[in-house]
């Protein structure tokens, strides 16, 4: 190993594998049947019978607003209203980095759409009536909407009391001011960086908030019952993240994690909006104020997109310079986040950021900053790409212009400085091995990158754009997974984990890593989802990790059971453990060709022995996985000296793009994309990723954009306002590229690659547009009005 | 004021009272137990709620339970009832769907298509399917099925 470390887990046990029959396959789906025969239950689906309650939310109308009285009689006087609950009943605070909300607001409204009361009836429309009486007077406040202007000197604190917030040790708010923390990366000299350069490109990049448009909304149902056990089924990424942030905040009420219970069945996408804990603190609280009942919390369309989490907006001040030979020198990245009103989550995608933020390039001198601001919209937090998807479209769109400044081919200029492996990473550690220069190359392939192509419609141009992402999972360093593992009877197998199937595959993944080791194929292993109740622990379900993370848990259970087995047989029989192996579900042996047992018949049952008396019993297994190289201890000033990241999975993607000159209408006539998965488990869900991420990202890029009034009201909280693709917007060719350079800490070598398919969708847009019709646009969304606006005013110049 | 209505669910007769502002969704969810038709937007825009109205597809959350008085509805559980259709195993077969939230629409979707497609065009199925909001697949292994499943790979529409 290059980094001259030693690797927590037992990856390397079954990375010895050579043979391999169900992991590098494609294997269909395990929960396919489920889906397509509309056996998948979802939250809310479960019927909880006559019994169920019902809340709704009173929202704040403003966006920054002082409470001066909440007047809940007029709602509480409707006939089947149960109860009206307020700030003043729970005034606890809760956040997975940074405790910095209430469950209800409590004096202080800062985003529109903010809950400050909910109404419990026996049915929605009730609820739903009753809450319009809730009377609540405001005395308003001018809202801060901009990052720029709340990080003025002159600027209000939106929350005059950050300095007491409990946080993660790797935060660093500043107190009396709107930066709740500020990531500091240095390495090298910047300014000698500069000195050294031949050419110096400066600019600034903006990217407006996105919203996730999982299909299926948040939901909550939650019950406390007269044993005073809390039990929540929700629709999430993270049971056991949330059991936790519920546990804290209702410590006060004496509820404790053995006292909590989250559930979670189907869950109908995420895409990071079903990480940590947003409306379900709602569940959880007014549950506690109707014992014995369950309550629903179920958001509208409209809730989901202004008061779950929405991806940061960026302002990013990026100035990048090279030699003329086309090396690069010194990157400076200053990042300020528009966090929004609660950064509890969000803070952590900019510290991510902050880590990062050269992009995969080996950079000598580097100075980035990483500001996460308060501002009054709705709270930001992780979205696929966890702050990547943001930040990579200002260092690629960079990148590619200062290559065209130097005169090297842009492609060209990126395989001099992508970086390899053994790179020092911007806070000082190696980079992990990397297939970066084969992911540009077959990319550049795919697209025939250099080769000039024309329209036969003279309003056409088309224009090619290449860029390259990386991203490492943004986790805590003890971040863990867990597994069990029992046989069944019939020799089929469950698998208990607390990862989420979000449709990403998980399921499926986790089904192959114990059929490569057990014999036993994928369709004969159930992979539960979580009950934190029954299920191990999983930290969450997010940052790309849990096929490496949780499948490590899952093949050291596997390899557990697989001993297990070997030592009934030897006990039984006599043979020595080292001499069995498995093959087709039976145990069989190396010096004795003739033995075979199969599974089903002791694995479960026991193996009899002559004398009557058996010898076994139920096989299971356990795993655990925690990085233990892992630190997030570094100096603030400079973020050296620290491991936070684990690895990076690094790829490329390019586009051809058609322009119509006289509209701006884009069409991308071919996107092509590769990631190097170590080990694609399988291929056929790599694939899945990369044309579903791929899509998602180029939504971002195309025409997707939340616009807000001077109020800080969301104005397009709508699928008829916000628009998400349809599958008439696909592109006209997709390639997917799997690039394979093993993790060796990786189970079969694999690491993720889910939100990695996003990020370098809007660069490569916006390189396209600016080869096709010789316009740079800095701000996302590259939209069609833009590109016409940015081709009329370049037409006047001319 | 309540309505009584008579509804043919997936072959089975229901008499139920709904309100008069109730939708079809609510209905099928709450009152007969039907929860393959998701709730996604309650607008129409997603085409989650999407069920066979008479042997067309509709978005329950557009259709009144009073206006669906005296018809035939068609869920995806109706569909599954005599054994997975073709296209179903073949959506399994090459894992289509991810968190399949949209599977229910989507199946009736493209069902409803081939009743009138047997042969259709990829631009018939992306036409078929674009009422049916997807975020995880960017659609691709959903048309890949149904052109698969057909025989008309990617090609021009085959007659039956």
């Amino acid at each position: 190993m290059t980094t001259g470390r030693t690797y927590p887990g037992r990856a390397d046990e079954v990375n010895a594998m050579t043979e391999l029959t169900y992991v590098g396959k494609d294997v269909s789906r395990i929960d396919g049947l489920d889906k397509v025969s509309g056996a998948a239950v979802y939250v809310d689906d479960i019927d909880f019978g006559p019994a169920l309650l019902h809340a709704e939310v009173v929202e704040s109308p403003y966006g920054h607003a002082i409470i001066t009285g909440i007047d809940t009689s007029a709602a509480e006087a409707v006939p089947g209203v149960v109860k009206v609950v307020t700030g003043r009943d729970f005034p606890f605070t809760f956040g997975m980095y940074m405790q910095d909300r209430y469950v209800f607001a409590v004096d202080r409204v800062r985003f529109v759409g903010e809950q400050v009361a909910a109404v419990i009836a026996d049915d929605p429309r009730t609820a739903k009536a009753a809450a319009k009486l809730v009377a609540v007077d405001y005395e308003v406040l001018t809202p801060m909407l901009d990052p720029m202007d709340a990080v003025a000197d002159d600027a209000e604190p939106i929350h005059p009391g950050l300095g007491d917030y409990p946080h993660v040790p790797w935060f660093f708010p500043k107190a009396g001011t709107n930066i709740s923390h500020w990531r500091k990366t240095r390495r090298g000299d910047i300014e000698q960086g500069f000195a050294e350069a031949d050419v110096v490109l400066e600019d600034t990049y903006r990217v407006p908030r996105y919203a996730h448009c999982a299909i299926e909304p948040h939901v909550v149902v939650a019950k406390l019952d007269h044993a005073d056990r809390l039990t929540l089924w929700t629709a999430s990424q993270s049971p056991y993240a949330q059991r936790h942030v519920f546990a804290q905040a209702l410590a006060p009420l004496g509820l404790t994690h053995q006292n909590i219970r989250v559930i979670t069945p189907s869950v109908g996408g995420g895409f990071g909006g079903k990480a940590g804990v947003s409306m379900e603190i709602i569940g959880a609280a007014v549950a506690t104020a109707v014992k014995g009942r369950p309550v629903k919390v179920r958001f509208t369309r409209e809730q989901e997109f202004y008061n779950t989490y929405q991806r940061q907006g960026v302002v990013a001040r990026l100035k990048v310079g090279a030699t003329r030979d086309g090396r690069i020198t010194a990157i400076e990245h200053t990042m300020h986040w528009d966090a929004g009103a609660y950064v509890e989550y969000g803070a952590n995608v900019v510290n991510a950021a902050g880590l990062s933020a050269t992009g995969p390039y080996r950079t000598p001198n580097l100075k980035i900053d990483s500001l996460c601001v308060y501002t009054n919209l709705p709270p930001g937090g992780p979205y696929r790409g966890f702050g990547y998807s943001e930040f990579m479209f200002g260092v690629e769109s960079h990148m590619t212009r200062l290559a065209q400044e130097l005169g090297i081919d842009p492609v060209e200029f990126r395989r001099i400085n992508a970086i390899a492996e053994g790179d020092p990473l911007p806070y000082g550690e190696p980079m992990n091995p990397s297939g970066l220069q084969e992911a540009i190359d077959r990319t550049a392939e795919a697209i025939d990158w250099g080769v000039e192509e024309t329209s036969d419609d003279p309003t056409k141009r088309i224009g090619k754009g290449l860029a390259l992402f990386w991203k490492a999972p943004a986790m805590p360093p003890n971040a863990s997974s867990a597994s069990f593992l029992k046989f069944n009877e019939d020799g089929s197998i469950n698998i208990t984990v607390s990862g989420m199937e979000l449709g990403q595959g998980y399921a499926t993944v986790m089904a192959q890593f114990a059929a490569e080791v057990l014999s036993v194929p994928p369709h004969k292993i159930r992979v539960e989802n979580p009950d934190t109740d029954r299920n191990p622990y999983e930290w969450q379900t997010v940052a790309s990790h849990v096929t490496w993370s949780c499948g490590n848990a899952v093949a050291a259970a596997a390899l557990e059971a697989r001993e297990k087995i070997f030592k009934v047989v030897h006990d039984a029989h006599g043979y020595e453990e080292g001499s069995l192996y498995l093959e087709d579900e039976k145990v069989k042996c190396d010096t004795d060709p003739e033995f075979e047992l199969e599974l089903k018949d002791f694995v479960v049952a026991g193996i009899e022995t002559e004398d009557g008396t058996y010898r076994g019993g139920p096989i299971v297994g356990s795993g655990t996985f925690m990085p233990e190289f892992a630190s997030a201890r570094s100096d603030p000033e400079t973020g050296q000296g620290g491991h936070p990241n684990v690895h990076y999975t690094v790829g490329a993607a390019g586009v051809i793009l058609e322009v119509d000159v006289e509209t701006g209408k884009m069409r991308v006539k071919k996107a092509a994309l590769a990631v190097d998965a170590g080990k694609a488990i399988n291929p056929r869900l790599v694939e899945g990723q990369i044309t579903g991420g791929l899509l998602q990202g180029l939504a971002t890029v195309l025409y997707e954009d939340m616009r807000f009034d001077e109020n800080g009201r969301l104005l397009n909280p709508t699928f008829t306002d916000y628009k998400i693709p349809t599958s008439k917007d696909v592109p006209d060719e997709i390639v997917p590229i799997i690039v394979e350079t093993p993790q060796p800490d990786g189970p079969f070598g694999a690491r993720g690659v889910g939100e990695h398919t996003m990020i370098a969708a809007a660069p490569v847009v916006a390189d396209a547009v600016a080869d096709a019709v010789g316009v740079r646009i800095t701000s996302m969304p590259v939209t069609a009005e833009k590109v016409a606006l940015a081709l009329l005013e370049h037409d006047d110049e001319r | 004021m309540k309505y009584t209505v008579t509804l043919t669910v997936n072959g089975s007769r229901w008499e139920l009272d709904v309100e008069p502002n109730e939708v079809l969704l609510d209905v099928l969810r709450e009152k007969v137990g039907i929860k393959s038709p998701k709730i996604g937007c309650e607008r129409g825009d997603c085409g989650s709620c999407t069920v066979m109205l008479d042997g067309h597809t509709v978005r329950s959350c557009l259709v009144l339970g009073v206006e669906a008085d005296g018809a035939d509805v068609l869920t995806l559980e109706g569909i599954s009832d005599e054994g997975l259709t073709a296209l179903q195993h073949k959506m399994v077969e090459l894992s289509s769907f991810q968190c399949g939230f949209c599977a229910p629409g989507i199946v009736l979707s493209t069902h409803e298509l081939l009743q009138h497609h047997p042969h259709p065009t990829r631009e018939q199925v992306q036409e078929a399917v674009s009422g049916n909001l997807c975020r995880c697949t960017g659609y691709d292994p959903i048309i890949e099925a149904v052109l698969a499943v057909t025989g008309s790979a990617a090609g021009e529409e085959v007659s039956a």
